[in-house]
């Protein structure tokens, strides 16, 4: 990481889904405070929230770490769930896992990975059964 | 149509965000699911849910949308009026039901955001 990395770390509370959300939240005050582009912003927040209901209904909770330098914004988030069997099947639209009580929450309709996709430049998931799942998300400045 | 114009349009109530009465706003959407707003909104200014929860707010926040209309006379707790006045998000209770609330607004000039090809 340079000198010129900004870094912000959460703890993304695996209990509460109420509270989901709480870093994506502050991450897009940040930026938002940062000056960044509107469009930039918004892609990320999307991007880092689904990516936080995520690992709060799938993950058991786990960490969020942001970096952001000159060239990009880039989201990490880890936990220590149960893994994701086969990602090909999990990025497919309408693909869910989740239970009725979630989709009673209003999530859970197989849109989270897709929706992460579609506004994040660069998606790239890393999972084990058993172990847990790492999500790094980037957003170029540039545009891609 | 104003923020004001939704709220007598609705014969709603005002939880909070009087300051954002006067927002123009062009286009709404309706959806109890949240992943559904979050892939398919786009520059739509108000949400209609009955879904009653934080993350509605937090949905609307993301979406950068600046008023929530929760329908079938739910009425949210103080942690959701929290969550809303932290995000600048005007919250309303209607008790019309969803399919009834959208067609009021639709019909008082307010559309859904997107052409359907």
């Amino acid at each position: 990481m340079s000198e010129n990395t900004l870094h912000y770390h959460f703890v993304v509370s695996g209990d509460d889904f109420t509270q989901a959300g709480t870093a994506s939240s502050a991450v897009k005050k940040t930026l938002k405070q940062l000056g960044f582009d509107p469009r930039i912003v918004r892609k990320m927040a999307i991007s880092l929230y689904e990516g936080e209901i995520n690992m709060v209904i799938h993950g058991g909770g786990g960490e969020i770490d942001v970096f952001i330098d000159a060239e990009q914004i880039a989201a990490v988030l880890t936990d220590h769930g149960p893994g994701i069997p086969d990602i090909d099947l999990a990025m497919q639209e309408g693909w869910s896992t989740a239970s009725e009580q979630v989709r009673g929450l209003g999530f859970g309709a197989g849109m989270g990975l897709p929706n992460m996709k579609k506004y994040a430049d660069e998606l790239l998931i890393d999972s084990e059964v058993g172990k847990g799942t790492t999500v790094r998300l980037t957003v170029f400045l540039s545009g891609k | 149509m104003l923020l004001r114009e939704v709220l007598s349009t609705l014969d709603a109530e005002l939880i909070c965000g009087e300051d954002l009465l006067e927002t123009e706003v062009h286009a709404a959407c309706g959806s109890d699911m949240m992943s559904d707003v979050l892939a398919y909104v786009k520059n739509q200014a108000v949400l209609i849910t009955g879904l009653l929860n934080q993350q509605a707010i937090r949905t609307a926040a993301m979406m950068d949308m600046v008023c929530v209309v929760f329908v079938r006379g739910k009425r949210p707790d103080e942690t959701i009026i929290e969550c809303a006045k932290e995000s600048g998000i005007a919250v309303m209770c209607s008790s019309h039901r969803m399919f009834t609330a959208c067609g009021l607004l639709y019909k008082a000039g307010l559309n859904g955001g997107m052409s359907v090809k």
